[in-house]
């Protein structure tokens, strides 16, 4: 039977980003596979050398979308550890928040995305829809829904508002009595579990071998690798939660983890609302206005534990106002791209979105 | 792990399709939007008679969306630029990093969300008080404390405590270090609103570029492009560019004369020659003669020698300085500080004549004849009298020859002027404040304790002196009494008693005229055996012929020149300085500077049509 080439992406409504794939295809099995990268290529990297370090803060959200605030937080961390800068406590634990509520919000995005591949569009749009309120939250907070710009060098931006931390245990109050909803229509329905069960499978030595994390990694190889718990920033060391791991990674393990990771997040939100102190919420991460603000020479890495893994900047300063060189670790750099053209063939096509999907792949950051 | 398998459990879904959905129709999104949360960064608006045009907003916006505009319909002010920001909404991100660090605080942004236009024209819009889309009348995002982008605190000046500094004549402000200098520096938006207001136009925001870069060579040569005295200026300029300065607004204004004074004391020696000889050209043709040796006389004598002008200094006193040298007391301007500025001078060739006083040992004619051009710039001398009741008697002093007597006490070159126990000072000005202070120190020299009252006119809000004169005097220990009048002066067998006053009501009519109202039933005595007046200055034009002044024209006894110095009827002379504006030392710069260009031009043209 004869090769067809289709292109997957970068319009495709299984597609995450502006991201396209070239499939060739044997009747229904995926032979090979091309990541076509360049179609959202805003050269972030070199623009964040044009922006001061304030303006980057505009900037840097960009390179993941649906988690725009790991950005934020890698960026703020980096500066604050080359400017030997301590932030107010109070601003740690409002960190903590966001990070956990963004990573909810980036869960909720790619289990609504199972809705396209498995033809089920009700998960789709239930996940948009609480999606939805936890971005007026988090407008309310920051002033804006997707780009919050609001974890900056220093603390954050400014102080919450009065009343949000009841808005914000309601909602999540809410939503945990919407879990075993979601439970009863996407994990237990025998037509999606067919697709997910014994599916996709990432083993444990593709983990290795492409440097996996997050996710994909903890369900293959039963280890804990989560950048909260092994090297914990801003105060994850002070609450207490699980990382769920295991040894048989497949696109169920994977999607069922974001649930428990959901779950485990809201407790994060709940400890971090308690024991979160008062005061400041930043300090001024140099001496004059935004415009001159500088940061010592010095280089540092710094990472996060995104909804994908390993997210981090490595952050080069000469001392001027604007970043020297950053680049970044896309935390779905691995296998959304060289696991994409290694470990995609194979599959069959209708399960290409799926693979990309439940791989967790996040297209800016690789194509940044 | 195990799994629960149901085909009927996904039908439980079904309930949801009876409740009110979440969505809400596509045809509302337009013209009935959901109103966005509290903190929304929607469009923005702006309180355009607030907006001080400075362009902060544009510098920081990170997707360079910002332009700013000129509005014909703004004229030219001080402390303002006549633009405004225009958004384009093509560009925008809605970071509102505008927002924070707007100077003016006139800057926010609405709930309005929705702009839907096929015309790409319609997404540049120059926000004004409400956004002309749904919600544009809302509130949403403005800054809090914590946002602010800008520093409205200025970095600490080091400073001698009042009961030490009435100690001595030691210079009461230590002086900016790099670390301190730097971060006032970083304070600055580069807006150029202060460089309208300052009287010479100093390049500011480019020497405080320069002090932030860590550059002092480029800080020095940008402040000689228009100000060849900064080290007098550092110390003592009455600072009209900070009154304007955009930081103000909201802040503590940028401390732009204690910049220039860290300019001026940290550059080293080699490197101040360098830069101020750099622009000097080889003297040419034109001889020209400088009366008076103050801030506007040293100012033209800069400019026309490196124009290439012989300039020869003419200063009626032992010293060259002014006022600077003989009226500013020590703990303000140290001798040192003035003595680097004019030794400089000499060094690029200016001739000083000191000693000399034109109108008793030279006549301006004669200057006249010797010379291609005459600047005059011979300042104000002499005290203002006030009528009093006992005025004439010896112990009522007056400020100028008061604080020269001083000057050259502590400089060594007098007497120790014989101040009493408990004196009287008259005046609210900065002068008033010299008197005060200097006597307040001369009195602890000699007694050990200090008594000195000042009475004025003016209450202390309206105070015409400077807020850190008054604070620092009364940090001293000088008392104040403002808002009352003198009458006249009690004698007790021929010897001063003290000051009789009366309440002062008002001291301007509703014209702004000096005009002040008294009330004669609150009578008082203030105790001292000495009174100094400090109520102005006056000139002394002896040079002036009555065939000059048939020609010269006098108003209010300010000579009357064109935009150049050039004085009318006398095209030879040229005038500036305390003589033509009144007392103002950066003034003074800026005439010296004028009238060098201008005489430049009156030489060339007559040498072009000779
Ligand atoms: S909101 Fe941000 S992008 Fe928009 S005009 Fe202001 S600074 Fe520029
Ligand atoms: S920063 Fe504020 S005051 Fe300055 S131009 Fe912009 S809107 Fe006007
Ligand atoms: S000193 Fe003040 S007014 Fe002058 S440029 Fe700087 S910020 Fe603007």
């Amino acid at each position: 039977m004869s090769e067809v080439k289709l292109f997957f992406g970068p319009q495709h409504p299984g597609m995450h980003g502006n991201a396209s794939v070239h499939l060739y295809v044997e009747g229904d099995t995926v032979k090979k596979a091309r990541l076509v990268p360049g179609m959202l290529h805003r050269g972030f990297e070199k623009s964040m050398e044009n922006h001061t370090w304030m303006g980057n803060v505009a900037l840097i959200p960009r390179v993941c979308v649906a988690e725009p605030d790991i950005n934020e937080m890698v960026f703020a961390q980096g500066v604050e550890a080359i400017a030997e800068i301590d932030i107010p406590e109070r601003a740690h634990y409002i960190r903590m928040i966001i990070m956990e509520m963004t990573r909810i919000l980036a869960h909720m995005m790619s289990l609504g995305a199972i809705s396209s591949p498995t033809g089920l569009y009700t998960v789709n749009h239930w996940m948009q829809a609480d999606r939805n309120d936890m971005m007026d939250i988090f407008e309310e907070i920051t002033g804006h829904r997707v780009y919050h710009m609001y974890i900056v060098p220093g603390g954050v931006r400014r102080e919450l508002p009065p009343g949000i931390e009841k808005r914000i245990l309601d909602y999540f109050t809410e939503f945990e009595r919407r879990i075993p909803e979601y439970q009863a229509l996407v994990f237990e329905n025998p037509t999606i579990l067919a697709r997910l069960k014994d599916n996709i499978l990432l083993p444990a030595e593709v983990v290795w071998e492409l440097g996996v994390t997050g996710i994909g990694m903890r369900s293959a190889v039963g280890k804990p690798y989560d950048v909260r718990k092994v090297t914990p920033y801003a105060r994850y060391d002070q609450v207490e939660f699980e990382v769920p791991v295991a040894t048989y990674s497949d696109a169920y393990t994977r999607s069922i983890f974001k649930v428990i990771e959901i779950k485990e997040s809201i407790r994060i939100i709940r400890q971090a609302f308690d024991m979160m102190p008062g005061g400041k919420v930043n300090v001024k991460m140099a001496a004059g206005n935004a415009l001159k603000w500088t940061v010592p020479k010095g280089q540092t890495y710094s990472a996060v534990e995104s909804a994908r893994g390993e997210f981090g900047y490595y952050i080069v300063s000469d001392g001027k106002t604007q970043p020297y060189r950053i680049a970044v670790r896309g935390a779905s750099f691995p296998q959304g791209f060289l696991g994409v053209e290694r470990y995609m063939p194979g599959v069959r096509l209708d399960d290409a979105p799926l693979w990309y999907d439940t791989m967790g792949v996040c297209t800016p950051e690789i194509d940044r | 792990m195990e799994i629960k398998k149901d085909l009927f459990s996904p039908l439980k879904a079904w309930k949801y399709a009876f409740k009110t959905p979440v969505s809400f129709p596509m045809e509302d999104i337009k013209d009935r939007p959901r109103e966005s949360q509290d903190n929304a960064r929607g469009f923005h608006i702006n309180d355009l008679s607030k907006c001080i045009g400075c362009g902060a907003c544009a510098e920081i916006c990170p997707t360079e969306a910002i332009v700013m505009v000129k509005r014909k319909d703004l004229e030219e002010k001080e402390g303002e630029h006549p633009e405004r920001p225009t958004m384009d909404y093509g560009r925008c991100c809605f970071c509102a990093m505008c927002v924070d660090i707007c100077t003016s605080g006139s800057l926010k942004m609405s709930k309005a969300y929705v702009l839907n236009t096929p015309d790409p024209q319609k997404l540049y819009v120059m926000p004004e008080e409400s956004f002309p889309a749904p919600g544009g009348d809302i509130l949403g995002y403005d800054k809090t404390p914590e946002s602010d982008l800008l520093d409205l605190k200025r970095a600490e000046m080091p400073a001698v405590a009042g009961a030490q500094a009435k100690k001595s004549f030691v210079e009461i402000l230590k002086g900016y270090s790099m670390e301190q200098a730097r971060a006032e520096a970083a304070r600055c938006i580069g807006c150029e609103i202060c460089v309208k207001t300052c009287p010479a136009n100093m390049h500011i925001p480019e020497y405080i570029d320069a002090v932030w870069q860590g550059d002092l060579a480029e800080g020095l040569a940008q402040m000689y492009k228009t100000n060849p005295l900064p080290g007098i200026c550092g110390s003592i300029c009455t600072h009209k560019c900070e009154t304007v300065c955009a930081i103000g607004k909201r802040g503590e204004p940028v401390a732009i004369r204690w910049l220039k004074r860290y300019i001026v004391d940290n550059a080293p020696e080699a490197m101040y020659e360098e830069v101020l000889m750099a622009p000097v050209s080889k003297p040419g043709q034109g001889r020209v003669a400088v009366v008076g040796g103050g801030a506007a006389g040293l100012s033209a004598s800069y400019y026309l020698r490196t124009m290439g002008y012989q300039v020869d200094l003419y200063e009626a006193k032992p010293l060259v300085g002014g006022v600077a040298r003989y009226g500013v007391p020590a703990y303000r301007l140290p001798d040192e500080r003035l003595n680097k500025d004019v030794e400089l001078l000499e060094k690029i060739g200016v001739k000083f004549l000191v000693n000399t006083k034109v109108g008793q040992d030279i006549t301006l004619d004669a200057l006249h004849d010797q010379y291609d051009a005459v600047f005059l710039a011979s300042g104000l001398p002499q005290s203002r009298a006030l009528k009093l009741e006992n005025g004439d008697h010896p112990d009522v002093r007056y400020a100028m020859p008061f604080l020269a007597a001083a000057r050259d006490y502590q400089r060594g070159a007098g007497e120790m002027p014989d101040v009493a126990e408990k004196a009287v000072v008259i005046g609210g000005g900065n002068v008033a404040f010299d008197v005060a202070r200097t006597i307040l120190r001369l009195q602890q020299k000699k007694y050990g304790h200090s008594h000195v009252s000042l009475v004025s006119l003016e209450t202390r809000d309206i105070l015409p002196a400077d807020l850190e004169e008054i604070e620092e005097g009364e940090a001293e220990g000088l008392r104040c009494h403002c808002g009352f009048g003198p009458q006249g002066i009690e004698l007790f067998q021929g010897k001063i008693r003290g000051l009789n006053t009366v309440k002062c009501l008002s001291v301007f009519d509703e014209k702004r005229n000096f005009c002040p109202v008294f009330d004669p039933e609150q009578k008082g005595m203030i105790e001292g055996s000495q009174v100094y007046v400090a109520v102005g200055q006056m000139n002394e034009h002896t040079y002036f012929t009555p065939e000059h002044l048939e020609r010269i024209a006098l108003k209010g006894g300010k000579v009357q020149v064109d935009d150049w110095g050039q004085v009318k009827g006398a095209p030879w002379l040229f005038a500036g300085g305390d003589i033509v504006h009144g007392p103002d030392m950066i003034h003074g710069i800026a005439d010296g500077h004028k009238a060098a260009r201008g005489i430049d031009v009156y030489l060339q043209s007559r040498s072009e049509t000779a």
